[in-house]
């Protein structure tokens, strides 16, 4: 208590103060506040009529998860927004109390592969560091092949002189990392530990403040009003929905959706083999495609993709049944191997290949899967997409405005790509003055993420629809674009580059 | 920026040259200017850097605005804050001008581009403020802002949306013009007239009130449109006729100035044009951009020189 009075005192007066002592002053209260030691976890939490009319959140984040820390992250490390006043409400006690990751723990089963892109992205924020202090695996190759043996790509990192074509990383991994780096910033931030219950957004109406009545339009015209569940409420200029994908922020704020469900679950889960894993798999099977990702040490995660029914089923299977229909899946059944170039299948493709087709092109199998090691967690898969992102004084980030098939991991990329986009548009606004609830500002943020999100929606989506049938020509088809990848040097470097988080279209790059 | 910057070369030569140039123009000009311009009647200088006129509280006009501008844009005034509204150019052209402002200003005032607030501590006069689409961000920018317009309706507009924030409720808006505060003997270390001087009946005059209103020092940003045939395309019968951005007969193609015709006339005032940039605008991206480009929308800074005194 003593310290955040302490604080409040000082911010006000570091308002009053001129320019060149205000590094010095911010310093000092972050000092003071430490020293206190009073600081409960990753910041205050908030107090009740804390923020009132009068003293309004610059910007209120809706959700602490990884997309919503990694925004208020961003903006705690630029220099034009790290003086906003932020509150982030979320029930999650980690986002208050910080969270403890042991790292004997066998790796949780959600993970994300983050591209190269987003870690040079949380390497700007200083947030890379403690990924790196935990599990966490890079990969430099990637091998995706069909079942019916006709057709596969094999990416090496050195095709687009990388060093890695990602790294995947367990959730609470990059959740933490995100907390820990918060921590370590004098960010004036503010947690509510609960969750939106109703939120009012003034419309504004000028005209009819012109004339007798200009004293109708008042203060808090310009603001949302944030009423959580735990009977606080708050006032903020911007609301950020960065709650996922039952957002409620969009759905208080009236963002109409797009989308439909696959009527496909995945199992995901974390499998143990007896040596290390430095590549990530993806097999194309006729129920959806089956994923092995490296996660570090011995372990690998599956998404496997199926029938709801058979999912259910396969939850419940004894594990040694369920290795073995990993085990299965991973190689046997339809076929035989696709054939490398080099033993004569290129067809029209060998034009294009390159003589020196090293030897880590070839065609590999899979590491055995020997154990399980983690729960078997189903979940269902469904596209969305929110028509707008941006109204006056709401943005949605991340799966609240966007879910995607998990198939290349990419979702929680684009969930990042949003995150510190609005950052730097907020940024830029601030920049020249721009009031940050301005739609023009945030609709700049919309235009910039919808291209770019839904750009990369339609191509999974694309291979998702392509290997829901099994149908002859169509396999044909599919193997041929499978081959044009792999033996088409330029095409290949794209798909790499785009994979990686490059804002290119492939092909037209 | 080097087009411009040549041009500036070439006006801050001997004023013999200047004055040649300006008797070139003269023809052109009156051949082109209706009769209220009076920029070809204005005399030519009697020195390079003439000091600013003295006071005169007995002027006979006590504003340079044209009556006619007035009455228009008081009919639109209620629109003014509808980013979707007939100043919507307005609206997307604001934080390409910001832009150059926050970055010519803080070299010019020695302050941190870093600084959320750079322009803390500083009197800045926004004059034809409108409904404060500049006034509110230099505001923010954390400048103590005087916005003025003729108009009382834009200053009620504008009185009304700055009230929304608290920061931008500090503002000091009044309905008053540049000439009226020369006779209160006011002054800023920044003035500001954007997309102004092409409505004001005389350039020469509201130039020479900029300047008196700017301490010894201190700086001048102006910005308008320029008289070429592309401006002329893009600003009367693109925005006006074909795209209906602006309301038909917002502009006059006479009132506008050269940037060669704007330096000599802030020279003249004292005023030493220090940068200048166009104000692009590409139709396929719908974004504005600074640019060498002159030849539409230009902005420039200037300085007031130190040696003349009041």
């Amino acid at each position: 208590m003593n310290s955040l009075i302490i604080r409040r005192n000082l911010a006000e007066s570091i308002k009053r103060l001129k320019l060149s002592q205000r590094t010095l002053c911010t310093d000092a209260a972050a000092k003071v506040s430490s020293s206190n030691g009073a600081q409960p976890g990753n910041g205050r939490v908030a107090q009740p009529n804390f923020a009132n009319k009068s003293n309004p959140y610059d910007i209120a984040i809706v959700g602490g998860g990884m997309v919503g820390m990694a925004l208020a992250c961003s903006l705690a490390k630029m220099p034009l927004t790290k003086h906003l006043k932020v509150a982030i409400i979320d029930s999650n006690p980690a986002v208050s109390n910080g969270l403890s990751i042991k790292k004997e723990d066998p790796p949780d089963p959600r993970v994300s592969t983050v591209t190269p892109s987003t870690i040079s992205l949380f390497k700007d924020i200083g947030a890379w560091k403690y990924v790196e202090q935990n599990r966490h695996a890079y990969f430099d190759q990637m091998q995706v092949w069909d079942y019916t043996g006709l057709g596969y790509t094999r990416y090496d990192a050195r095709d687009v002189h990388k060093d890695s074509l990602g790294c995947v990383v367990e959730n609470k991994v990059l959740h933490s990392s995100l907390l820990s780096c918060m921590q370590n910033t004098d960010f004036q931030k503010t947690i509510y530990p609960s969750r939106l219950s109703t939120m009012t957004l003034q419309p504004r109406n000028l005209s009819m403040g012109v004339g007798s009545t200009s004293s109708g339009l008042n203060e808090q015209g310009n603001l949302a009003k944030l009423d959580l569940i735990d009977g606080n409420s708050l006032y903020a200029k911007l609301v950020v929905g960065a709650d996922g994908s039952k957002s409620r922020v969009r759905e208080l704020a009236g963002f109409k959706t797009t989308g439909w469900s696959y009527s496909q679950n995945a199992i995901i889960c974390t499998v143990e083999h007896s040596v290390e894993n430095r590549c990530a798999w993806q097999r194309f099977l006729p129920a959806g495609p089956i994923a092995l990702l490296p996660i570090g040490d011995n372990f690998s995660n599956i998404v496997w993709t199926m029938k709801p029914k058979e999912a259910a089923d396969r939850k419940l299977k004894a594990e040694d049944e369920f290795v073995k229909d990993v085990n299965y899946a991973l190689d046997y059944g339809f076929g035989p191997h696709p054939m490398s170039s080099t033993s004569g299948g290129g067809g029209i493709f060998s034009l294009f290949t390159n003589a020196n087709l090293s030897a880590n092109d070839c065609f590999k199998v899979p590491p055995k899967v020997l154990k399980l090691a983690s729960e078997r967690m189903v979940f269902p898969l469904s596209l969305m997409h929110a028509n707008n992102y941006a109204s006056k004084h709401v943005v949605l980030i991340g799966d609240a405005a966007h879910t995607v098939h998990p198939l290349a991991g990419q979702g929680v990329n684009l969930g990042f790509g949003d995150a510190f986009a609005l950052s730097r548009i907020i940024s830029e606004g601030i920049a020249v003055g721009t009031d940050i609830a301005e739609v023009s500002l945030l609709k700049k943020y919309e235009a910039e993420r919808k291209s770019a999100n839904v750009t990369m929606m339609a191509i999974l989506d694309g291979f998702q629809k392509a290997y829901s049938v099994d149908f002859g020509p169509l396999n044909v088809i599919r193997a041929a674009a499978f081959n044009g990848a792999q033996y088409f040097p330029p095409l290949k470097r794209s798909i790499i580059s785009y994979a990686s988080g490059d804002q290119r279209l492939p092909i037209f790059s | 920026m080097a087009v411009a910057l040549k041009l500036l070369k070439q006006l801050r030569a001997p004023h013999t040259s200047s004055t040649i140039l300006h008797r070139n123009l003269s023809p052109r000009l009156s051949s082109i200017h209706s009769a209220t311009r009076l920029f070809s009647d204005s005399p030519p200088p009697t020195e390079p850097l003439p000091a600013p006129p003295p006071l005169n509280p007995h002027s006979p006009s006590p504003s340079s605005l044209n009556q006619y501008e007035l009455a228009k844009f008081a009919a639109v005034a209620e629109t003014w804050w509808d980013s979707e509204g007939p100043f919507k150019p307005l609206h997307m052209l604001n934080p390409t001008r910001l832009a150059f402002i926050r970055s010519t200003l803080c070299r010019h005032f020695g302050k941190d581009p870093l600084s959320p607030k750079p322009f803390e501590g500083l009197k800045f006069i926004d004059v034809g403020c409108g409904g404060g689409i500049l006034s509110e961000p230099l505001a923010r920018m954390g400048a103590t802002v005087t916005g003025v317009d003729a108009v009382e309706k834009n200053i009620n507009i504008a009185r009304v949306h700055a009230d929304l924030d608290p920061v931008t409720s500090r503002i000091d808006y009044q309905c008053t013009t540049a000439e009226k505060l020369v006779e209160e003997q006011k002054n800023f270390d920044a003035v500001f007239a954007l997309e102004v001087i092409e409505h004001v009946a005389d350039p020469t005059e509201f130039c020479k009130s900029l300047s008196t209103l700017t301490v010894p020092g201190g700086a001048t940003v102006v910005s308008t449109i320029n008289r070429s045939m592309r401006a002329y395309a893009a600003a009367i019968v693109a925005a006006e006729y074909i795209l209906h951005w602006l309301p038909k007969g917002t502009h006059q193609y006479s009132s506008f100035l050269t940037p060669e015709e704007l330096a000599l006339i802030l020279e003249r005032a004292s005023i030493s044009v220090q940068e200048m940039a166009g104000i692009e605008y590409n139709p396929l991206t719908g974004r504005w951009s600074l640019s060498d480009d002159v030849s539409v929308n230009f902005i420039a800074y200037g300085t007031k020189t130190v040696t003349s005194s009041l």
